[in-house]
């Protein structure tokens, strides 16, 4: 079991509660997942080439006293580059300058145990263990703005209970999956994808879906030639949750053996596994409720 | 707890529903015909599940999972939807669902009336077992899978492998299946499936000309094993 949420908000007036609205759904998720949590924000686009990049401390030796001031130092005098930081405990959004490439060789040179958890320049992204109220409360969720998030709470079952096993999973840029179920074929995605230079963090089962589907984008796929191609490769069972910096995604296995609610008023759009994690958004009476079908691709533009 | 009178309403944003069931399990009168109201349901797993006196329960927005389920004698009504395994394992009375159904919905009932007015999703009664059936709408795929008594009425259109490995339950269907389960066939309407028919839709409160709807039965190939087959179904 799992819980996965989502929310798009239409009003730009709603994007300042984002994360207030979001942080009920993900509470409510905690009987389907309460071992992990974590979710993906997307705002507003850096400007230029700027990139921000998501870190976790938590798997380094020094955890949350993670020296962040020291690494954005490093940065500097090395990479000879401007780099800002904002960090909360074991958690930090480093925003650098160009393309991330040689930020990202270097982290994992020096800091091979400081886990990236994404980047872009729409993305940020926290996740980590703990029931979901406790992680919510860790990363001050109800703070976050933007226009859309997709979250996730974990019940593992397919790998163990650690921080960079949580959901959500990112690949690439500005790509993020949440998931509830479990592949029957992740091993054999992975042996389509590593000859191709495609590496994995984790031996869960999720981030072979994620690294699929980012994969299928970056070949030039539209997002909807990449889901047809996931209906097409990936066995088992998937209540699947995707975003971009455009769009938000949901694609429910042809079995439909997880389940899904939408909400849709004029002024958002709610998913989530169950309703109860959407009855307390407002004007939720007058919104339309349905269960996205099985086999077929939900995409709502941000 | 205080014993509640009449009128009988619960608010589960403020009343435990384990308090609500324990009351509808041990505090009715034999024969009980009140209306009990149910507001703010907000998704909650199992409301009025096990109910085994006549009572008319309403439930006003969404319900979670298995609500109504191994219900006996009460009459449900859900003014919306309802979560996956509605009146599951029902008995007798009956279930109403306004709204749309999740997955699995009247599994394994033995007795009563479900009516879902609205979509039912994948494996809608499957392993019926003597239960009434009625879905305004469509169902989803494997309804029906396995169901050894009882009928299913579908006014709108199913999923894929309709009835697989029927035993003797039957399906009325108005629109079009995507595709028929092993061993499930179209059968001649009989004089008989009409009446049958037209007394479930009017229960249902749907109106629906009978003689619109085929019939779907098993064909019995499965029943017993045929060494000549060579496993080939």
């Amino acid at each position: 079991m799992c819980g996965i949420v989502g929310l798009l908000v239409k009003t730009p007036a709603l994007r300042d509660q984002l994360g207030s609205l979001m942080v009920p759904m993900l509470i409510g998720m905690t009987e389907r997942g309460p071992d992990s949590a974590g979710l993906a924000v997307f705002g507003t686009p850096t400007k230029n080439e700027r990139r921000k990049i998501s870190l976790y401390s938590g798997l380094t030796d020094d955890g949350a006293d993670f020296n962040w001031a020291g690494l954005a130092h490093e940065l500097r005098e090395h990479l000879d580059m401007k780099v800002e930081i904002s960090a909360k405990g074991n958690h930090a959004v480093l925003t650098v300058p160009t393309a991330p490439e040689a930020v990202k060789r270097y982290l994992r040179e020096k800091h091979p145990k400081l886990h990236l958890l994404s980047t872009g320049r729409s993305i940020d992204l926290y996740k980590d263990i703990g029931t979901p109220a406790e992680v919510a409360a860790r990363y001050d969720f109800e703070s976050l703005k933007g226009s859309h998030l997709v979250g996730h709470t974990r019940m593992a079952t397919e790998s163990a209970v650690t921080p960079d096993r949580a959901h959500p999973f990112t690949a690439g840029e500005d790509f993020c999956l949440v998931h509830n179920g479990s592949l029957s074929n992740p091993n054999g995605i992975r042996r389509q994808l590593e000859p191709q230079g495609i590496h994995f963090d984790t031996d869960n089962d999720t981030e072979a879906a994620c690294r699929f589907l980012e994969w299928r984008l970056r070949e030039g796929d539209a997002l909807e030639d990449a889901l047809q191609k996931g209906f097409e490769e990936l066995d088992g069972f998937f209540t699947f949750l995707m975003g971009t910096p455009e769009k938000l995604a949901l694609i429910r296995d042809p079995f439909a053996c997880k389940p899904a609610v939408v909400a849709e008023n004029d002024g958002y759009v709610a998913i989530a596994s169950e309703f109860r994690s959407l009855a307390h958004l407002p004007d939720i009476k007058n919104a339309k409720v349905f269960e996205p079908a099985p086999e077929e691709m939900y995409v709502w533009n941000a | 707890m205080e014993r509640l009178i009449a009128p009988l309403e619960f608010d589960l944003a403020k009343l435990p529903l384990t308090e609500m069931n324990r009351f509808l399990h041990q505090e009715l009168d034999d024969g009980d015909t009140r209306t009990v109201t149910v507001v703010n349901p907000d998704g909650a797993h199992n409301i009025a599940v096990g109910l085994n006196q006549p009572v008319k329960i309403e439930i006003h927005g969404h319900a979670g999972y298995y609500a109504g389920g191994m219900n006996k004698h009460a009459h449900v009504t859900i003014h919306g939807s309802a979560g996956t395994g509605v009146a599951e394992n029902m008995m007798s009375g009956t279930v109403h669902v306004k709204g749309f159904a999740s997955n699995g919905a009247g599994a394994t009932a033995h007795g009563g009336l479900l009516v879902i007015d609205g979509d039912a999703g994948l494996r809608c009664g499957i392993s019926l077992k003597g239960a009434d059936i009625v879905v305004g709408g469509s169902v989803g795929s494997f309804s029906g899978f396995m169901a050894q008594a009882g009928r299913m009425v579908i006014c709108g259109d199913a999923g894929d492998a309709l009835g697989d490995s029927l035993y003797e339950a039957v399906i009325y269907i108005k629109g079009e299946p995507k595709s028929l389960g092993a061993d499930a066939q179209f059968e001649p309407m009989t004089d008989a499936d009409v009446e049958a028919l037209a007394g479930l839709l009017d229960r249902a409160g749907l109106d629906h000309d009978p003689k619109s709807f085929r019939r779907i039965a098993s064909a019995r190939q499965l029943y017993h094993w045929n060494a000549d087959a060579n496993q080939e179904y």
